[in-house]
């Protein structure tokens, strides 16, 4: 129950991040989340979109390093206490959180919530198994 | 194999004898031809009657690359220019380019000498041997060629540049030898795998490479990428050009032809010789050169000298692998510095690829050096975390190299630039 991430190296420099959305806009893929980690030389862009094959390829095109990875995508409830409960039931089982961001696009009154957690596959089961509900690529792309 | 076993693997003793012959012959013929060295021998009151033995050789005065630039451009060569069938130049990073001649014997014993190196490398007359160094005024291309077509092999010259064609020319024709400079053979590795030939679609065996300064872990990524046996090649334009010292499939140093070649290793300050074994800088003294012989020559090259007995059967001492050129060397808040140990530490933490740029400066009077490194698909992780864990962990092997502090910035692939020729490793901005 994984979503792929692409994850792209930029220096630290004006107008990478530009390039990058411009290799997606030239391709026509859709960003349904990003987030923008940066230390003072270099960042890392993650992004989820709607063909992630063709954006590995494409910004592999563009020399940029591209990998992709593993992450859930979380519902929670968009009201005080949704997010704190999904991590609740990651902390329960001792599972640490790498980092997260959020979705753009929601699914009614529910938010998205992406998680890059240490062990994906025991994180799925425990929070299944609390009723939390987790998304595919294809389920976000249809929404 | 050996291409010339009588030479190469004469006894000591033998080789010592024909070497004083050979360096009298040469002492006389300078002192005759060439003012010069002529004036530089009457400065110290020494005529040529006074080399009787090998040892005299330490009263003859050094010769530098600084005697070739004042007696620009025929000033130094001992023989008339009617008999000059060749010249060759070196780069001249500062003014005037470094010339040298070659008569019509020097070329055929240049040929000679690469015959031998190529042999070494497991060459013969059925090999195929690209050349992949630069053709013209170099002595990389033109020195190599006549080496391969001595020993009869099928020579592509295909000089350096246009790594597509040469990979293709590479895969189609069968090359057996690649030769070429260690860094342009890393732009032949990532143009194979941009372009999806795997080496077993290659045909390649061995590499000689040389021209600049290469690390023990530059061959094991060399090997291992091109499955060949990688090996060292040394030589300099004012002695000859490549072909005077050269690694066997032993790979424990370069073997240095000394029917041809004198070596001696000093200490580049006090100029006085060093022992077997240690460090220094290498002094040549050609013995068997007719254009421009060069006496005490001073190579600026890092090296120890060996006489022990090789596993190979040649009994040519041996230098070992170059550290680097005491032009290269950078002196960091008062560490020597040689860019070849930089390479090691970040090959040695393994993640890393071999493209780096090594940028000096200097902040409120203190040496500042930074090392820019490519992150390519094999270190770039998800994780700031794990990237700076890669980046403190090669800042820590360099320490523990060198003893100095560096800062390591990881910067996108291809940003360094690629060379067809001799790498650019080092940016100096210090004002001193």
């Amino acid at each position: 129950m994984f979503v792929k991430q692409i994850s792209v190296f930029l220096e630290n420099k004006p107008g990478k991040l530009y390039q990058v959305t411009e290799v997606l806009k030239k391709h026509s893929i859709d960003i349904s989340a990003i987030s923008v980690a940066d230390t003072t030389e270099f960042g890392i862009v993650r992004m989820i979109v709607d063909k992630p094959d063709l954006a590995v390829a494409a910004i592999k095109e563009a020399k940029f390093p591209v990998s992709t990875t593993d992450v859930l995508a979380v519902e929670v409830s968009d009201k005080p206490g949704g997010l704190n409960y999904a991590l609740k039931v990651l902390n329960d089982a001792n599972i640490s959180v790498e980092y997260l961001y959020s979705f753009i696009k929601r699914n009614g009154d529910k938010a998205l919530i992406l998680f890059r957690v240490e062990n994906p596959s025991e994180a799925t089961e425990v929070l299944q198994a609390a009723g939390v509900k987790l998304y595919t690529n294809e389920e976000i792309n249809s929404l | 194999m050996h291409w010339n076993k009588i030479r190469e693997c004469m006894d000591r003793h033998e080789l010592r004898s024909y070497q004083l012959e050979k360096l009298k012959e040469t002492i006389d013929r300078v002192y005759h031809n060439v003012p010069s060295y002529r004036q530089k021998m009457q400065e110290r009151g020494i005529i040529p009657e006074d080399i009787n033995s090998l040892d005299d050789l330490k009263l003859l005065p050094f010769t530098t690359k600084q005697d070739l630039r004042d007696n620009y451009p025929y000033n130094m060569f001992a023989t008339p220019l009617q008999e000059i069938i060749r010249i060759h130049a070196s780069s001249g990073t500062t003014g005037k380019p470094t010339v040298v001649g070659y008569t019509r014997r020097d070329i055929a014993n240049w040929a000679e000498l690469m015959a031998r190196c190529l042999a070494m490398a497991g060459g013969h007359q059925d090999s195929v041997v690209q050349i992949a160094y630069g053709y013209g005024l170099f002595t990389g291309g033109l020195g190599f060629h006549y080496g391969a077509e001595k020993i009869g092999a099928v020579v592509i010259p295909t000089s350096g540049g246009n790594t597509r064609r040469q990979i293709m020319l590479m895969r189609d024709l069968g090359t057996e030898i690649l030769a070429c400079t260690p860094s342009y053979a890393l732009c032949i590795i990532e143009g194979l795998e941009a372009m999806g030939i795997k080496t077993e679609e290659l045909k390649l065996k061995a590499g000689i490479f040389g021209a600049e300064p290469w690390s023990e872990n530059m061959r094991a990524e060399l090997e291992e990428k091109l499955n060949i046996k990688a090996l060292d090649i040394y030589g300099l334009s004012e002695v000859i050009g490549p072909g005077v010292a050269c690694e066997c499939l032993e790979q424990q140093g370069l073997h240095i032809f000394e029917d041809f070649f004198i070596p001696e290793i000093i200490d580049p300050v006090t100029e006085e010789p060093l022992p077997e074994g240690e460090e220094g800088e290498l002094v040549i003294t050609t013995i068997d050169k007719e254009g421009l012989p060069v006496i005490r020559y001073r190579t600026r090259d890092i090296t120890s000298l060996t006489y022990e007995p090789c596993a190979c059967g040649r009994t040519h001492a041996r230098i070992s692998k170059l550290l680097g050129r005491t032009d290269d060397m950078l002196i960091i808040r008062g560490v020597n510095v040689f860019p070849s140990q930089i390479e090691s530490a970040l090959m040695a933490v393994g993640e890393a690829e071999p493209h780096y740029l090594i940028i000096v400066d200097r902040v409120n009077n203190l040496d500042t050096m930074e090392v820019w490194i490519e992150v390519s698909e094999k270190l770039f992780a998800d994780e700031i975390r794990k990237l700076e864990q890669i980046r403190k962990q090669i800042e820590s092997e360099i320490y523990t190299t060198l003893g100095i502090n560096v800062k390591v910035k990881l910067v996108e692939p291809h940003t360094i630039e690629r060379s067809e020729g001799k790498a650019k490793r080092v940016i100096d901005k210090r004002k001193i």
